[in-house]
């Protein structure tokens, strides 16, 4: 054993390898992706790893896998759930044979995602047990345990990290080899997939007597997780916390060693565990709820108060206790805290967070004293020679004074938003780009609707919305940008790429060929690199009836070879700065009032060339970045 | 001692492998370590964090504000934006190279970091100002700025963590014809 440190997601995967893991497949997602990838690259050589091409197809490849008595973990973001929301519900009605875990990845803030959904009330909804990590540490562990609990009860469970646990970093005690060796964790005897209709062909009959023996199983669960080791009660006092996950630590860190609050710490939020809590809320008189996105554990603690008739004080968001949107910290549970115990922030004062420093210490005094320089704000921007920008900027070149809609989706194309590109009018949902772009021309006729969508996302949600637009009859322009990856997710392979996860080169599934296919009749392929060319493609295919596709090919800088910088030759230059208003890429910078190009930052792309009107940029000498 | 190491810049500028490098000279010494980094989709230019507590008993993997006993600031408008983590006397390591958003330079702005140079120094009673821009010109590389810092870090004091123990979690993680530059680049930034 060595400490080792490692990230919550490398954790989660080293668990579930250890665990005997023999199928793991999932949709990238943040802040879900390395648990994945992690498997992949420690792959003892007995498990089947896939990025499958969406979540349902990820849930459903898991649960035949699952079905013929394979550990299985399928991984995902909270969003992606929803994509796979069809087959959790019956899944968890069916049931499985070898241990199935579903991994969702909860996003408080959101740092990067659509919604601040909370997974826990999809336990509660598909009526599944759920699984709350409060560490790397305790997530190692608990992913085992929750292989163990599936197998038991034969249904799926959920485990569910957010953010700060999935991208912390931890020391851990871990095997040299963190998986362990393939010898380290034999299969379990199994007879495999046996055909039983009564058992894996879900029909309404047998949902109904199910659902009988569900109900009944969740009160057994319950009971069980009354024992559960990382199901704690602590302390003692008339005041209790109840919380889970990260904000148990920030809770932690603020009582720091006192043992004057009673604190109930529960990681399984569902079935919800009422032997502790009943344990936990004797002798109180107040509790606090300290957890993030909804008030789930709240609303439970509330309920087992007014089930058992027992006068308690519940405080959380619902009592606007504890702020209701965003992640918490240990500052904003501090101030909670130190309200609820009535004690004027004294508590952070005994744990080494001092009061005054809690509102921002020296820089906060500072703030008032000499007034602060204004920071300039660093949004996330396309980076220099992202072949999205020269896309965008061909379309909005060929469109000027048109009326245009232009339905962008999800990845890093959605930067396309920002200013001075501003090409991104909605943006909703994987997938709804292309098909929300047919409502606008149903409903607008008379504008030029565009639907931009990434490689990736094609293949996730993308294709179905084609076959929409050709059957119904829209005019639009489907503009497929095809950047040979993955890139906002971090560069995962997908089918147009003709990698997997399991090392293979396969065949690239083309996107020309399946446009072609659901009868798409004029696809053309561009480089969007190539401005005067990809003016005149836009120009041309946006004119003609029905659906059309333009498909810009070109990678992702993260997945190509950067050539010559371009240099602006400052004896030519007008300094009518277009280049950086048109653009805005992040290479060209201001410098003593004159454009100038980074050579560090230049990626050598080349689109510049093409918007100075007196042609001043133009390749260097000098050596590609 | 439990110490709080706040790492800022802007998206690529190597902060996350300076604070793996504190992290790793924690470890090697027995502690226990928790790191956090704040990205969402920074890695296109945005603004980075990363948090690195190391010692005994850590909870919040995420500093608590006014805690960091020194903060490292890759770029001097980021190092500003976290004084609030700075605890009361704690050391603010900064490279006086601005970067300049590109919102910013859409807007005609002149910002250029020396208001932000001026503020620290004004301001904050420890702090230590480093010309990167020379010494990456003097190493042949900007890549070696985060090392620079570091290096610029060992000797300030104010972190708990000797040159040869950086060296050693440094090199362990570069390739071999890289580390006679990056020895280089710590050596200068202890110097200053
Ligand atoms: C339902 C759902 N699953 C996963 C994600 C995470 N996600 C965000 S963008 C993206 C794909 C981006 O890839 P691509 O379409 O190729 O565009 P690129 O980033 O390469 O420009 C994914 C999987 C999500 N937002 N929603
Ligand atoms: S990572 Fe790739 S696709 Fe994303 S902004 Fe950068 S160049 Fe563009
Ligand atoms: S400066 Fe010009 S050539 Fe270089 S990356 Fe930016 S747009 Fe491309």
């Amino acid at each position: 054993m060595t400490k080792q440190l490692v990230m919550g997601n490398e954790a989660i995967a080293f668990g579930a390898i250890r665990a005997g893991v023999r199928m793991v497949a999932g949709y990238p997602g943040t802040p879900s992706t390395e648990v994945l990838e992690t498997v992949a690259k420690n792959n003892p050589g007995n498990i089947h790893v896939e990025w499958s091409i969406n979540e349902k197809a990820a849930m459903e490849v898991g649960a035949g896998a699952a079905y013929a008595g394979k550990r299985t973990l399928v991984t995902m973001k909270q969003v992606g759930l929803n994509v796979a929301s069809d087959p959790l519900m019956s899944l968890n009605y069916v049931g499985v044979k070898g241990g199935m875990v579903i991994l969702v990845a909860d996003d408080p803030g959101p740092i990067s995602s659509q919604t601040e959904q909370d997974t826990r009330h999809y336990a509660k909804f598909a009526k599944m047990m759920v699984f709350d990590p409060s560490s790397p540490a305790e997530a190692y562990e608990m992913i085992q345990d929750a292989f163990e609990y599936s197998e038991k009860y034969g249904k799926p469970v959920f485990m569910r990290p957010t953010t700060r646990i999935c991208h912390g970093y931890q020391t851990i005690e871990l095997p040299e080899i963190p998986g362990g060796k393939p010898e380290d964790m034999p299969e379990k005897k199994s007879d495999g997939f046996v055909k039983d209709s009564e058992k894996w062909v879900i029909f309404p009959r047998l949902s109904y007597k199910n659902h009988i023996l569900l109900e009944k199983m969740l009160v057994d669960i319950a009971e069980d997780f009354g024992d559960y080791r990382f199901n704690e009660v602590t302390g003692t006092g008339k005041k209790g916390i109840i919380t889970g996950g990260v904000s148990y630590e920030y809770v932690k860190e603020v009582l720091g060693d006192r043992d004057d609050v009673k604190v109930f710490k529960v990681a399984t939020a569902n079935p919800f565990p009422e032997k502790p809590a009943l344990e936990f809320l004797k002798g109180l008189d107040s509790v606090l709820a300290v957890e993030e996105l909804d008030p789930v554990l709240e609303r439970e603690i509330t309920y087992v108060c007014g089930k058992h008739g027992i006068a308690v004080e519940v405080f959380g968001k619902l009592t606007g206790s504890m702020v209701n949107a965003g992640e918490n910290s240990a500052d904003k549970v501090a101030e909670s805290i130190a309200e609820f115990l009535g004690e004027d922030n004294s508590v952070q004062m005994r744990s080494g967070i001092k009061k005054e420093v809690c509102g921002g210490g020296e820089a906060a005094e500072l703030r008032e004293t000499a007034k602060m320089p204004e920071i300039p704000s660093r949004p996330p921007v396309l980076c220099p020679g992202c072949p999205h920008r020269g896309a965008f900027y061909a379309v909005k070149l060929a469109m000027k004074g048109k009326k245009t809609r232009y339905c962008g989706d999800i990845g890093c194309y959605t930067l396309g938003n920002a200013m001075p590109l501003d090409m991104v009018d909605t943006c909703l949902c994987m997938g709804a780009g292309l098909t929300m772009a047919q409502g606008l021309y149903h409903a607008e006729p008379d504008a030029r609707c565009f639907g931009f969508i990434g490689d990736s996302t094609f293949f996730a949600s993308g294709m179905t919305g084609v076959v929409n637009a050709v059957y119904n009859q829209a005019d639009i322009t489907v503009v497929l940008l095809d950047n040979s990856t993955t890139a906002m997710t971090g560069h995962q392979p997908h089918p147009g790429t003709g990698k997997t996860m399991m090392g293979d080169v396969v065949n690239c599934v083309d996107p020309e060929m399946i446009l072609r296919g659901m009868g798409v009749k004029t696809v053309v392929t561009a480089d969007p690199l190539d401005m005067r060319n990809s003016v005149e493609i836009v120009k041309k295919v946006a004119e003609e009836k029905g659906v059309k596709a333009i498909i810009f090919k070109s990678p992702c800088i993260a997945v190509s070879k950067p050539s010559k910088p371009e240099i602006i030759d400052s004896a030519k230059c007008i300094n009518c700065k277009k280049c950086i208003k048109e653009l805005g890429c992040p290479a060209i910078v201001l410098r003593e009032g004159k454009a100038y190009i980074e050579k560090s930052l230049c990626f050598g792309c080349s689109v510049c060339e093409s918007v100075c009107p007196v042609g001043a940029i133009s390749k260097s000498g000098g050596e590609a970045k | 001692m439990n110490m709080n190491y706040l790492l800022c810049g802007v998206g690529g500028q190597g902060t996350v492998l300076a604070a793996k490098v504190l992290a790793a000279a924690a470890i090697a010494r027995g502690e226990d370590v928790k790191t956090t980094e704040t990205i969402g989709m920074a890695q296109r230019g945005g603004s980075v964090t990363s948090y690195v507590r190391t010692g005994f008993n850590i909870h919040s993997p995420i500093i608590p504000l006014g805690t960091a006993d020194v903060i490292i600031g890759f770029e001097p408008g980021e190092a500003v934006r976290n004084l609030s983590y700075l605890k009361e006397g704690g050391t603010v390591i900064v490279s006086s190279k601005s970067v300049m958003p590109v919102t910013a330079a859409l807007t005609d702005s002149t910002y250029n970091g020396d208001e932000m140079v001026d503020y620290l120094r004004k301001n904050i009673k420890n702090v230590i100002v480093v010309d990167t821009e020379k010494l990456c010109g003097i190493c042949g590389s900007d890549k070696v700025m985060n090392v620079i810092l570091l290096g610029a870090a060992i000797s300030s004091g104010a972190v708990e963590i000797s040159y040869e123990e950086t060296k050693t979690a440094l090199l362990s993680r570069l390739k071999p014809k890289l580390h006679e530059m990056n020895i280089k680049a710590l050596e200068l930034g202890m110097k200053g």
